[in-house]
């Protein structure tokens, strides 16, 4: 499609947005879960497409955002204590822990090294063994049946210098936790974990809490064309899933990622930044796998990390605030010298407020 | 962080692996979660594993979506 023709579409979509909202005549508060849609919507200018009473707020879905200070602290005090080369992706680098961040640890002569795939660490392993090797295990489903996979194929090959910090996260249980608030009426669903887990295992979005969700891809014309989807089924008052990303998301999912997925790992509670300790909503080494759990093998002892009280950080991922109402926001918490996660996150809420400068209350 | 691109097959290089491209740029991956691809299919490609096959179908139901509202629009813009 040629620039004038997306425009075009973009115009269409964005009309039959305004109409259905101006019919419901009701303020409207949806969100869209995923940090890559976050940064998707505020770099494509969606937002000054929509109407006064169409409010979109981000959620919970970025990876960096919602680890712990204290997972810091522990892979800084993993990699100290036992001379441990630490591999992670690059968005963690520069999320400050207690004392310091992993650039500060690489800066006082420590081993960080940046991946683009969890594959990359048993290279590294290989090559530098015996010394230990240990993967920073952030990421939701998206990201897990790729780390889970890499720990098999460790095991096929006998690497016994490689671990995994595992502090991964699972979308359904705060999903729950989101979909029981009133102020929110429906949901943007993660295109890419949707790939992995299907469209349909959002179901209980509608049966239990009688909201809406569309699984949206990450194109601006897929935004609105599932914004539009969204703004009809929250004002119809049927709420529906439905998919929108259809190329990529099959009704089940992909099951051989899953079943990937569950070889290693198995259900277990999480911590979350902003939502706090969410049963079930995390995953946890398999005894069969138990050699390469960092947890276990290389253990450390870090003091509970306190957040700055001023940052909120933790009222942003939950929807509930916008940055522009933080007092750190843009003075002492900036890209370069970022307070709290959603500011050091490229897909963040802050990073993407501070970026593209977008207006108050929208 | 779930940032997945498109890009196309090219090659089966092993067991489970193969060499996708996008543009003339072309990198090895893993096919262990994709182990329906084949040469000439679009991978969804994440931290370097296939996570998906692309449904060219649906790709272009949706291609076809766009171009109709945008020819709505010529439309009225000529009237």
């Amino acid at each position: 499609m040629n620039p004038a023709d997306e425009n075009r579409t973009a115009q269409v979509l964005a009309r039959e947005i305004h109409e259905r909202c101006l019919s419901y005549g009701r303020p409207l508060r949806l969100m869209e879960v995923c940090g890559t849609h976050t940064m998707a919507i505020a770099e494509s200018g969606i937002k000054s497409l929509l109407p006064d009473n169409l409010q979109l707020v981000s959620g919970p879905g970025c990876p960096v955002c919602v680890t712990e200070k204290v997972f810091i602290d522990q892979a800084l005090e993993t990699g100290r204590r036992y001379d441990a080369c630490l591999v992670t992706f690059g968005d963690l680098v520069r999320v400050p822990g207690s004392s310091g961040s992993l650039a500060g640890f690489r800066s006082e002569g420590g081993s960080v090294r940046v991946v683009y795939s969890p594959l990359d660490a048993i290279e590294i392993a290989a090559k530098g063994a015996p010394r230990p090797v240990v993967f920073l295990g952030v990421g939701f489903e998206t990201t897990v049946p790729t780390v889970a996979a890499t720990v098999k194929v460790a095991k096929t090959r006998g690497v016994t210098n490689l671990f995994v910090l595992p502090a991964f996260k699972t979308i359904h249980r705060p999903l729950e936790v989101l979909a029981a608030k009133v102020d929110l009426h429906g949901f943007l669903l993660p295109g890419h974990v949707s790939a992995i887990l299907g469209s349909d295992c959002y179901r209980y979005l509608v049966t239990d809490y009688g909201k809406p969700g569309v699984v949206a891809g990450f194109e601006p014309l897929d935004i609105l064309v599932a914004l539009r989807d969204l703004v009809t089924l929250a004002a119809s008052g049927s709420p529906d899933i439905v998919n929108d990303y259809r190329r990529v998301v099959r009704p089940a999912g992909n099951p051989t990622a899953q079943a990937t997925i569950y070889e290693v790992f198995e259900e277990a509670d999480a911590s979350w930044r902003g939502l706090g300790l969410i049963p079930g909503s995390g995953l946890k080494f398999r005894p069969e796998y138990a050699s390469f759990d960092a947890t276990t093998r290389l253990q450390v002892e870090v003091p509970p990390a306190k957040d700055d009280p001023r940052c909120l950080c933790a009222a942003i991922l939950t929807g509930s605030r916008t940055p522009d109402k933080c007092g750190l926001f843009g003075r002492e918490c900036t890209p370069e010298e970022p307070v709290g996660p959603c500011m050091v996150s490229s897909e963040g809420t802050c990073a993407a407020y501070y970026k593209y400068g977008l207006a108050a209350g929208r | 962080m779930c940032l997945a691109v498109p890009m196309k097959l090219i090659e089966i290089t092993g067991e489970g692996t193969g060499r996708v491209d996008s543009g003339g740029v072309s990198t090895d991956v893993s096919l262990a979660m994709v182990p329906h691809a084949r040469v000439g299919d679009y991978i969804i490609i994440h931290a370097g594993f296939g996570i998906e096959v692309l449904d060219r179908e649906e790709a272009q139901i949706r291609i076809d979506l766009f171009r109709e509202l945008a020819e709505a629009t010529a439309h009225l813009e000529e009237a």
